[in-house]
């Protein structure tokens, strides 16, 4: 059972061929089996998950309407707020912290009738490439027990992928859902930054955050779309559905894109390992077999992309994670003794070594003096970033590239080395600083079977155009149907 | 050293007014005063982790009517900022405020100086922000929060140093508190802190033909009017003795903080040197910029109304009324505008105004409720003045006549006829009673005839009389006419 998509799952238990408690207790199963030896979750909510499929079955029984993800088992990063577990974000500051209230995406998913068995780990606060920042688990690949799920919504893709759930979600601020993704073999689509409300995320880098599905498969990418999507009162930054209206993700699948022009980078795809640019090359060959053309686009700035990245997205880190500060919650030193000091020594015992590299990033960057040289200067080259998109736009339909330069990394190897880290990004970080949205889909293996990501990015807005182009050559591979064996303890 | 010396204080004042919505600047609490402590408090305003703020539509567009009635040019494009700081009544540790792009900025505002005249201070900006906590110090060594107030919105007005004196800072004042009044944007409350003063204090000292600054003092947080002009009346004379005894002159770095000293009536050193503050400002990220359209901002202007200080400036002008008088009628808009309603209606202004400053805002305090509360109507006391204007009743009487109108709710006519207050101005039937009690009164007669020192008494004693005869509702201006005529002068 665990082998249906998502869609499929929630039409047999809306018909009443399958019963959402089974699936619920398999997927719980098989957590208890894989998950101590592959770390996805940091939580996980058995009864509270069980309660709801028995409801959802119930009302199937009784001939109730029920949701687009009826009885359907997903993961939640654990930087969402929910009211049942805690919302840690991976940190020891927040470890026991218990939300009041939910993230509307959290609502959406239940007013769909999906079934939240659990939270997925994540690098702390979102601020990683690997996962290897939990403050809290240690997350593997689950192509390679040695290797990392990538991140920072590694426990989310490992989850998806090692069938511990059928969907999932994460939060993406520079590449947080495509890379792990494309490191563990899975679906991954940032929405274009407004699409999918914030409120309730535990903000990273509020500018570039986005939520987003982590799935099996194009289709289920979509489904999960459909219930995410939409503008949100809460959130001032949601767009306006009259401006961008929101669509039928699912029904806008099947139609291919006609005369598909496909923009191409070839100096910047250049430093991406040969088995990344060999896959990248095949699969765009098989879009040109389905008739598309591809046109070679300037994009300037795209060098400059991970240096505004850094400056940004930790300027906003140093004022949103401020809060943490031990006085109305979360951690607090038993050693202080005035309120500097609550402050001083709660951060510095709970914070991780990563989390407080980029608080002291970011306040140097804002601080007077040196604000206009990076903050300012940073604003900027996004702006030119945003122009070059327009102006690749006007060229082609969507634009394709590696997702990350290397399939996933050693468990190790890069902790020590925070620059090489920061350059892992420098495929994904450019669709965050524009906005625009951009998906990773399986399409191939290097040499150790690792799986390898294919990044598109259209413009925005089009998610609609963007998951159908992803169908075309789904529906032309196998990559996605390919699976991890990940074994548990007996 | 030695020689005359001249001196005159230079005072620049930020002043935080407290809007008057019914919730709070970017989340839905209520705003109140005195409830109990961290019970008007939600998760955006207590700064939970991934909330996010939504902007109060009305506190926006009270602040834009206050900035237009404060002359200032309203921006159609103003943005948000974050300025950071750390403080336990702070929950995010950042302010929501405006930096560089604020809603409003160069105005002036008109205050009273005297005489009649008025002086125009300049207005630097006004922005809106949110309001902290307060911190309550307790005695067990240790001190509590109170966020209710937090989040709550706020105009902050900055002035240009046009102020000479600590009765001009009071005027100042007084005036914005009577324009928000009027708008109706603020209860301007100063035992609530709606109004809060920090004025920034400094002396050029003149000797020997040569100019010397002090150092520049700013006073924090005064919240009432008086302390306002004794601490800025209290600076003046600190610093010129401080500057006779030791020359310090102001360079930059050696601004110092003040407090107020309500007991002792003096200020005290908070802070030595003017720390280097950094507020880190930048964007914030989590609102969106507000663009004011031209029909908006005229749906907003019309809502404007004359201001208190051209109202009072106009009453003395137009009909002749004292400053005191003037400025009673215009310290509240209800008031200002009965006035004027009554006078168009046909009252003569100085009958109405004493109608109403003697005796109707008597009652009406008496009851704490408006001129416009109390059951009479402009058009009625505008006849009770024309009553008095043609002698029909006497000053005295119409006073009774008004309280009996707050009673009884009747015309001033019926009342005045119930009551026998009407005044008899027929000379033929007066001239009969003036007979007989010349008839009845010889000696006063003869007094009268005499002229000299007894003549005036007697004329007096003679008047009395044909009152008392008439029981007080004889005319006294047509029996001295007649009495006149009789006697040959008088
Ligand atoms: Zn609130």
């Amino acid at each position: 059972m665990e082998q249906l998509s998502a869609k499929a799952l929630r039409d047999r238990i809306a018909a009443g061929e399958t019963s959402s408690v089974e699936a619920t207790e398999a997927i719980l199963s098989r957590i208890e089996d894989v998950d101590p030896a592959l770390g996805a979750y940091i939580s996980t909510h058995r009864e509270m998950a069980m309660e709801r499929a028995a409801d959802v079955d119930r009302r199937v029984k009784a001939g109730e309407p029920v949701g687009e993800l009826a009885g359907v088992p997903v993961a939640v990063k654990d930087n969402m707020c929910t009211t049942f577990g805690a919302t840690t974000c991976a940190s020891a500051i927040l470890k026991d912290f218990h939300s009041p209230y939910n993230a509307t995406v959290v609502e959406k998913l239940l007013a769909a009738d999906a079934v939240i068995v659990g939270k997925t780990n994540m690098d702390e606060f979102a601020m990683g490439s690997s996962t290897e920042n939990s403050a809290l688990r240690r997350t593997v690949n689950p192509w390679d027990g040695a290797r990392v799920p990538g991140g920072s919504s590694g426990g989310s893709a490992a989850a998806v992928a090692s069938r511990l759930c059928y969907a999932a979600l994460g939060s993406d601020t520079g590449g947080s859902i495509r890379q792990p993704a494309s490191f563990c073999g899975v679906v991954g689509l940032k929405p274009t930054y407004g699409r999918v409300s914030r409120f309730g995320l535990v903000a990273y880098g509020s500018s570039l955050d986005q939520i987003g599905p982590i799935t099996r498969s194009v289709a289920d990418a979509a489904l999960m779309m459909n219930v995410i999507a939409g503008r949100d009162a809460a959130d001032s930054t949601s767009v306006d559905e009259t401006i961008a209206p929101v669509c039928d993700y699912l029904e806008k699948l099947a139609i291919p894109v006609e005369g598909l022009k496909i923009g191409v980078v070839s100096e910047f795809n250049a430093g991406a390992d040969e088995p990344v640019r060999e896959a990248l090359g095949e699969a765009i060959g098989v879009y040109e077999g389905l008739g598309a053309e591809v046109v070679e686009i300037g994009m300037p700035r795209l060098d400059y992309a991970i240096a505004a990245y850094y400056v940004i997205a930790t300027a906003e880190a140093s004022s949103n994670l401020a809060r943490y500060d031990g006085v109305h919650y979360g951690h607090r030193s038993e050693r202080a003794r005035d309120y500097v000091k609550v402050y001083t020594k709660s951060r510095a015992e709970a914070l991780g070594k990563e989390v407080k590299r980029r608080i002291m990033l970011g306040t140097y960057a804002l601080s007077s003096g040196y604000y206009d040289a990076y903050y300012l200067k940073a604003l900027k080259v996004r702006n030119l970033i945003r122009g070059d998109f327009t102006e690749a736009f006007r060229k082609c339909d969507c634009i394709m590239m590696p997702v990350a330069p290397t399939t996933a990394f050693g468990i190790g190897e890069k902790v020590d080395d925070p620059l090489t880290m920061y350059l892992s990004d420098i495929y994904t970080i450019a669709a965050n600083l524009a906005g625009v949205p951009a998906i990773s889909i399986p399409c191939g293996f290097d040499g150790n079977r690792l799986p390898i990501g294919l990044q598109i990015i259209s413009p925005a807005f089009t998610e609609d155009r963007l998951l159908a182009i992803a169908r075309m050559f789904e529906r032309q591979t196998d990559w996605h149907k390919a699976e991890p064996t990940v074994s548990g303890g007996h | 050293m030695g020689g005359p010396v001249e001196h005159k204080v230079i005072v620049g004042l930020e002043i935080h007014v407290q809007l008057c919505t019914r919730s709070k600047m970017f989340c839905g609490c209520a705003v109140e005063f005195g409830a109990e402590p961290n019970s008007r408090v939600c998760p955006v305003c207590l700064g939970m982790p991934g909330v996010l703020p939504v902007m109060n539509r009305q506190a926006f567009e009270y602040a834009v009517l206050a900035a237009l009635a404060l002359n200032c040019e309203i921006a159609r494009f103003t943005k948000w900022d974050r300025k950071g700081y750390y403080y336990p009544d702070l929950p995010k540790n950042y302010q929501i405020s405006q930096y560089d792009m604020p809603l409003s900025a160069n105005g002036f505002i008109e205050i009273p100086v005297g005489g009649g005249g008025t002086k125009r201070i300049r207005i630097i900006r006004a922005h809106l922000e949110e309001d902290a906590g307060k911190n309550v110090h307790s005695t067990g060594g240790f001190s509590q929060v109170d966020l209710n107030r937090t989040g709550t919105p706020l105009l902050e007005i900055v002035t240009e140093p046009d102020i000479n004196s600590g009765a001009e800072a009071k005027a100042l004042a007084v005036e914005l508190q009577r324009i928000v009044r009027y708008l109706g944007v603020s209860e301007g409350d100063m035992q609530k802190g709606h109004m809060r003063f920090e004025p920034n204090i400094n002396l050029i000292v003149t000797r020997d033909g040569t100019e010397y600054r002090t150092p520049i003092v700013e006073i924090k947080n005064l919240n009432s009017f008086r302390a306002l002009e004794r601490g800025i009346d209290y600076e003046e004379q600190r610093q010129l003795d401080e500057f006779l005894e030791t020359g310090q002159v102001m360079e930059s770095g050696n601004k110092t903080t003040r407090g107020w000293d309500d007991e002792r009536q003096m200020t005290v050193l908070q802070r030595e040197k003017e720390e280097a503050h950094d507020y880190r400002y930048f964007p914030e990220p989590d609102l969106v910029p507000v663009e004011l359209a031209e029909g908006r901002l005229n749906e907003i202007a019309s809502r404007l109304c004359e201001l208190p200080i051209s109202r009072q400036v106009r009453y003395v002008k137009e009909f002749g009324l004292s400053e005191y008088d003037a400025g009673v009628l215009t310290g509240e808009r209800a008031t200002a505008e009965f006035f004027d309603r009554a006078v168009e209606s046909g009252g003569e202004a100085k009958r109405v105004c004493n109608l109403l400053t003697q005796t109707g805002l008597k009652i009406a305090n008496e009851r704490g409720c408006g001129i416009g509360d109390l059951g009479f109507s402009p058009k009625g006391v505008a006849e009770l003045a024309a009553m008095v204007e043609a002698g029909d009743v006497s000053a005295t009487a119409s006073a009774q006549i008004l309280e009996a109108m707050v009673e009884t709710g009747k015309e001033p006519r019926v009342l005045a006829e119930e009551l026998s207050l009407l005044q008899k101005s027929d000379a033929g039937e007066l001239e009969a009673v003036v007979e007989q009690v010349l008839a009845e009164n010889r000696q006063a007669v003869e007094d009268v005839t005499a002229g000299g020192k007894k003549s005036k008494k007697a004329m007096g004693f003679l008047l009395g009389q044909v009152m008392q005869k008439t029981r007080g509702q004889a005319n006294p201006k047509v029996v001295s006419q007649i009495l006149a005529a009789k006697l040959g002068g008088g």
